[in-house]
């Protein structure tokens, strides 16, 4: 997936997101951090275009949410939360570089519902790998890519990696 | 970012620069969850901490308590009154009886130098140095370089005074390790009595004029005088002291106006600080207090990820 690819998904989903919600009232967009920001903003940024208004962005940092915490070696590295608005009664949709096993999510959706009470929580992905691990599925997919547990999927984007956007899938396993 | 291997916390004397900052960002990230509705995150969830403080303490206990809390740890709290310990019991066998019980951390307080590092050799949970006698106070000093680097932006190049009795402060102690490791520049007043010989071998500057220090530096840390100490004639007298050493709105007019005013606690108002400076525009106490939790949280979070064959040597 280039550049232009993700750049055509993410204005697809924008308009899938407005469409489907009739509007913007009530949402806000929540990235989980780190590539899911970069993917919220540019979605904040593309919903103002069509709609003309401005969605309350939000950071989520998962780290501290996570299931595996007690089975991993060093401690990852905790990053910060920045909701800066009330989430009750407003519909969230959760956004995301690559769904994969879906614990990622599993995870984020403890981490909002400590914040309130949505009234809806939807989730945007630019990738669907595959492999679920749990019952989860994404409202609005990027792109659906069929991998096997050995490839390994990542986005670059721009702002975070200082190269063009890309989406690439490589073959060998990923040292983790 | 490097990744943290230490099993226990004693002191910032062996920590690295990088280790140190590694904890001040990680604390950057915890203060947020301290202002939710929900002031809890399920990091530490199914851990033990187990508070063991040999003498007295608020602040710290309190915050350590909450510090765990939030992380969804359960904590148990040991004083030396109503323990064992009354008994005849010695901390070895107290503390390897705790142990014996699954606990994952201890966090120790002691009036002697060394307590916490021989239970960290004896013992498998993660050991926290909470102050050893005169010896150390990591997350004082810790708490304390976030607020400054909070308010300030940098550690590298800050003038930091220290006033007070130096001779007598774990704080002190531990600051000057952690600060001088960042690239601060420490300066140290105090009594000729509470000013410890060859201090400056740790690479500060000593002084014996307070203005000096308001003159010359961004923060000033005001230590607590440890009245205790009167009664060893280290001291002429408390209002002496004051007036020496004490810190009031007519010596500030030296200072720069953005100087930041620190205080560890417990204030004895009207000694080392008068009340006005306390809780003046310049004073962050109430800061370090509250910064105080997000960096044992980081604390209790790095130290309880690690194993304990990763750290021994």
């Amino acid at each position: 997936m280039d550049k232009e690819a993700i750049r055509r998904a993410l204005l697809r989903i924008a308009h899938e997101i407005v469409e489907k919600h009739k509007g913007v009232e009530a949402l806000c967009l929540i990235g989980i951090r780190t590539r899911g920001v970069i993917l919220a903003e540019r979605l904040q940024k593309n919903i103002k275009e069509i709609e003309g208004c401005d969605l309350p962005v939000g950071i989520l940092d998962i780290t501290l949410y996570r299931d595996d915490l007690t089975m991993v070696s060093t401690q990852p590295v905790v990053g910060e939360t920045h909701i800066d608005f009330d989430l009750t009664d407003k519909k969230i949709i959760l956004i995301d570089d690559v769904l994969f096993t879906g614990r990622t999510i599993r995870s984020a959706l403890d981490a909002l519902i400590d914040f309130g009470r949505p009234s809806e929580i939807q989730l945007a992905v630019l990738i669907d790998r595959g492999h679920r691990e749990l019952p989860i599925r994404a409202d609005y997919v990027g792109k659906n890519i069929p991998t096997s547990l050995q490839q390994n999927v990542q986005v670059i984007l721009q702002e975070t990696d200082h190269k063009d956007d890309e989406v690439i899938v490589a073959q060998e396993k990923k040292e983790s | 970012m490097m990744e943290w291997e230490r099993h226990d916390l004693l002191d910032l004397e062996e920590l690295s620069k990088e280790e140190i900052e590694l904890i001040l960002t990680t604390a950057k990230s915890f203060k947020e969850v301290s202002t939710r509705e929900v002031k809890k995150v399920p990091a530490l969830r199914g851990k033990t901490v187990v508070m063991l403080f040999f003498e007295p303490s608020t602040r710290t206990r309190i915050s350590f308590e909450l510090a765990a809390k939030r992380l969804s740890a359960d904590t148990l709290n040991i004083s030396s009154q109503g323990s064992s310990l009354v008994k005849g019991e010695s901390i070895l066998d107290t503390a390897k009886n705790i142990e014996a019980m699954n606990v994952d951390m201890i966090v120790v307080r002691h009036t002697s130098a060394g307590v916490p590092k021989v239970l960290a050799d004896a013992l498998g949970p993660s050991v926290i140095n909470a102050g050893d006698g005169c010896r150390a106070h990591p997350t004082q000093a810790l708490l304390d370089i976030f607020t400054m680097k909070e308010r300030l932006g940098r550690i590298e190049g800050l003038n930091v005074g220290i006033v007070g009795d130096i001779l007598h402060s774990r704080v002190a102690r531990s600051n000057i390790w952690g600060l001088t490791k960042l690239g601060a520049k420490v300066t140290l007043c105090g009594p000729s009595t509470l000013m410890p010989i060859g201090i400056e071998q740790l690479g500060v500057r000593v002084t014996y004029d307070l203005n000096d220090v308001l003159k010359n530096c961004d923060v000033v840390m005001v230590l607590r005088l440890q009245k205790e100490r009167q009664q060893e004639k280290f001291l002429p007298s408390i209002r002496e002291y004051a007036k020496m050493f004490g810190i009031n709105q007519e010596k500030l007019q030296t200072a720069s106006k953005d100087i930041l005013i620190m205080h560890p606690g417990p204030t004895n108002r009207g000694v080392e600080l008068s009340a006005e400076v306390a809780d003046g525009p310049h004073s962050v106490i109430l800061e370090q207090v509250t910064n105080g939790v997000a960096i044992r949280m980081a604390v209790l979070y790095l130290l309880l990820g690690t194993k304990k064959d990763g750290a021994e040597e």
